[in-house]
């Protein structure tokens, strides 16, 4: 045990430098003009910062309008995810130290733009609502205690009740980017969370309604929002297993 | 400005928020209005679990818990209140369930339940299992499976709406009710009004006031701080818990349920320090026991790391297969903010400020108090933003879950059943007054004060001076700190000036309440000269409950200092006693 604490001692031993990175943002105002612009700052980070300090950092040290979102700062609220380098993220779940020292942050795709990082996120959760999210238990009495569900079916939906909503994947989507009417892979992951639920009946609904032109058939299998999710969410998997129970009407 | 109609108004969309809507949408007209969005709530970043003694997988009953509950909360817990929450805990989870929530299960099929700190078998003999789970998201998935319902009922939201003021109205009679509140629309910089027949405030906690916290960004108590300027009162604001584990120099939270799944808190020395100061339930002691035995090692020179001022969590002699079943979240928190990997080495630990135990008080009808007897009719309160009081000085693990859903639940039925009773209420005389004045003072404001460097200096005399050890001395510098940086604050100016999602605006308005509470939290804390639950003063070690076994009053003088008073402890079946664990 001494030698396991003598370790991580030595692991952190060495006081962490900062050093002078320049984060480029996509600054857009419509009070102040219609057209978006880069924004260059130059700012100190820690190994230790996430991408969120930075950004805290240049609102409260330089420039007090740049607008973003965020709540947690440790990846549980889903508030703040955007393009960081060209790759949808959380800002607050990378950290400097696997960074280089130029950073490229611009709101996430296919949403229309707000303000500066902040995005209208409405048509994702109407999209959202639209599987109806939630247990339909029609036809069945309810108990009178818990229903009973064994820890094996438990585990086939246990993956998509990770989604946050962040809405990293949805818009990490090609298919989205082009056809915003497209539900989009965090439905699909909502709706799956359901589909796959033993205590749940409205499987035949939530299928219906992504068999539509605009539902699951749209996926092209790119595994961007695989890449995206925060969560580690096997997203294309869950994709692929509601294409198959459409494919053979059985979950 | 627009001005809105409803029977009810939730401000928060927390689980407490969620929760009372789910239960008023169906009764009532009702809005809940939200700074966030609804699933953006601090309720999701809860880990370990919610207790309920349903006895699935051990003997257990509700009066346990409830003692329990009153000995965390070393007795200054409302016996009565305890007694609803943990009676009314049972339907509470199997009312989650039914709503969809996937608890973890037993072999059986039935809900699992686990240890948690505190929580014991017939009154303090050993750890019991009562904490029903969801892996190490429980949080998350109460507040998804909570937001799903309002989805499912099609509740209506106002999100990213920032309520700044309450209204209330003074009747006929002379009593004063609640008759709404004003609201900023963030997108658009517009003032609304919304009149209401009932108002029901889960805006949750103020962690924001210390610099290391395991709160979000967001939780600078609003809903407290407009109650406060309204001259109602706070109570017991000097009880802040500090979780024991946070990751050290960061605050994240590591839930108790790793302690729970077998976990051991060790010293540099590798000993299991926790046996030294809880013999019999060891590191599943209360979270204030636990906390102050850390600061207390790392205080004496026993603390690991280069600078030895951390403890460490030790997972490494759990199977991987456990931890990864029961603990993956905090574990990937380890990995990516610490660089740990918890496997095969141990995780650095600190205590970090986590849950306000006092706040608008309220009775078990979730209805708030004037004064110690009179209520404000109208006006309901519940979740971490009231004090009920269920959790006294210290709460228990797993208790806040429960609270905002046994008296979310509760507030939303009683604001529903009041508001078809009663005539929507005339609105004050220029209601959106005091808000239009405040936000105009912000934005015209040329002082050369910045909200960043105000509530970063907040943040470093709070940690410094009301953390888990305080003294008279160190209050007293905590006071005067607060006291100038108020000085300051009215020479704060913001950079935006804009009316579309001014956060620059709304961070300042934060720091506002920030430093009221810090404040009211301070001044308590020197008033309160003895040591009980998460309230610890070096100067005055001894709990005194012939003196102090009371809860604090707090309330706001027109000249803007604070008045104290006291309000009994409600006691009903158990009485004080020494607090071993």
């Amino acid at each position: 045990m001494t030698a396991v604490a003598e370790r991580s001692t030595t692991a952190t031993a060495a006081p962490p430098k900062p050093r002078q990175v320049t984060v480029k943002i996509r600054r857009y105002n419509p009070e102040v003009s219609d057209e978006p612009t880069w924004v260059s700052y130059t700012v100190e980070a820690y190994p230790t910062d996430r991408v969120l300090n930075l950004l805290m950092k240049i609102k409260g040290e330089q420039d007090g309008t740049l607008t973003f979102r965020r709540s947690c700062a440790h990846g549980v609220c889903g508030s703040d995810a955007m393009r960081i380098n060209g790759v949808n993220r959380l800002a607050c779940k990378v950290l400097m130290k696997d960074m280089p020292d130029k950073l490229t942050i611009e709101p996430i795709k296919g949403l229309p733009v707000l303000k500066d990082l902040v995005v209208d996120m409405e048509p994702f959760f109407e999209a959202y609502r639209a599987i109806k999210p939630f247990l339909i238990t029609a036809g069945r009495p309810d108990p009178t205690k818990e229903w009973l569900q064994s820890q094996a079916d438990r585990d086939r939906y246990d993956d998509t009740t990770k989604c946050i909503l962040c809405a990293a994947c949805t818009t990490s989507c090609p298919v989205f980017w082009t056809d915003g009417s497209y539900f989009g892979p965090a439905a699909i992951v909502n709706a799956h969370r359901f589909i796959f639920d033993s205590r749940d009946t409205g499987a035949e609904e939530r299928l219906e309604i992504l068999n539509d032109r605009e539902g699951v058939w749209r996926c092209r299998t790119t595994f961007n929002c695989t890449e995206a999710c925060p969560r580690g969410i096997e997203i294309t998997k869950a994709i692929q297993e509601v294409k198959q129970a459409l494919l053979f009407r059985r979950v | 400005m627009q001005t809105h109609k409803y029977d009810v108004v939730i401000v928060g969309a927390g689980g407490a928020g969620m929760r009372a809507a789910i239960e008023s949408s169906g009764r009532a007209r009702t809005a809940v209005l939200t700074k966030l969005y609804p699933t953006r709530s601090h309720t999701g970043a809860a880990q370990g679990g919610m207790c309920a003694a349903l006895a699935n997988v051990e003997d257990d009953n509700w009066e346990w818990h409830t003692f329990d509950t009153v000995k965390g909360g070393d007795y200054l817990v409302d016996q009565d209140a305890a007694e609803v929450m943990c009676r009314e805990a049972i339907v509470a989870v199997l009312d989650l369930e039914k709503m969809g929530l996937p608890f973890n299960r037993t072999p059986q099929g039935r809900i699992d339940q686990r240890r948690f700190g505190g929580h014991t078998r017939n009154h303090g003999e050993a750890p019991v299992r009562r904490s029903c789970y969801a892996a190490d998201r429980t949080g998350h998935m109460i507040l998804q499976t909570l937001y799903q319902n309002c989805v499912k009922q099609g509740v209506e939201f106002y999100n990213e709406f920032y309520v700044l003021d309450l209204l209330l109205t003074r009747r006929a009679d002379g009593v004063e009710v609640a008759s709404g509140v004003v609201a900023y629309e963030l997108a658009t910089g517009e003032i609304h009004v919304f009149n209401a027949k009932a108002v029901v405030l889960a805006t949750g906690g103020f962690g924001k006031v210390f610099k290391t916290t395991s709160n979000a960004h967001t939780l600078t108590g609003d809903g407290m701080g407009a109650v406060w300027r309204k001259g109602l009162p706070l109570e017991d604001m000097e009880f802040f818990q500090f979780h024991p584990t946070g990751l050290a120099g960061l605050g994240i939270l590591l839930s108790e349920a790793a302690r729970g799944e077998g976990a051991i808190l060790r010293n540099a020395d590798g000993e299991r320090f926790m046996e030294r100061y809880a013999p019999t339930i060891k590191d599943l002691a209360p979270r204030d026991i636990v906390a102050r035995s850390m600061a207390n090692e790392v205080r004496e020179g026993r603390g690991a790391g280069p600078n030895k001022d951390y403890v460490l969590l030790d997972l490494t002699h759990l199977p991987r297969e456990q931890i990864d079943a029961k603990l993956p979240d905090i574990t990937e928190f380890a990995r990516t903010y610490l660089g740990v990997e918890p496997y095969t080495e141990p995780v650095p630990v600190y205590p970090t400020a986590h849950y306000a135990m006092g706040g608008v008080p309220t009775n078990i009808e979730a209805e708030v108090l004037r004064n110690n007897t009179d209520v404000v009719p109208g006006l309901y309160a519940a979740g971490e933003v009231a004090c009920v009081s269920v959790h006294g000085s210290n709460r228990l693990g797993t208790n806040s879950l429960l609270d905002i859903n046994v008296f979310g639940r509760r507030a939303g039925i009683a604001a529903a059943e009041y508001a078809t009773g009663v005539e929507l209420p005339e609105l004050p005389s220029a209601p959106e007054q005091a808000v239009v004045e405040l936000v105009g003072t912000l934005l015209n404001s040329t002082g050369s004060e910045r909200v960043n460097v105000l509530r970063t200096e907040l943040q470093n005399t709070m940690d410094r001076n009301a953390q888990v050890f305080r003294t008279e001395e160190s209050l007293a510098q905590a006071e005067a700190d607060i006291a100038a940086l108020k000085k300051r604050y009215a020479q704060v100016s913001i950079a935006d000036k804009g009316k579309r999602y001014n956060s620059d605006l709304l961070e300042a308005v934060e720091l506002g309440f920030l430093l009221d509470l810090a404040e009211v939290l301070v001044v308590s804390a020197r008033n309160r000269k003895e040591s009980r639950g998460g309230h610890a003063r070096e100067d005055f070690q001894e709990r005194d409950d012939e003196n102090f076994m009371k809860h604090t009053m707090a309330y706001r003088e027109a000249d803007g200092s604070v008045r104290l008073d006291w309000k009994p402890v409600v006691v009903t079946r158990y009485q004080p006693m020494a607090r071993k664990y």
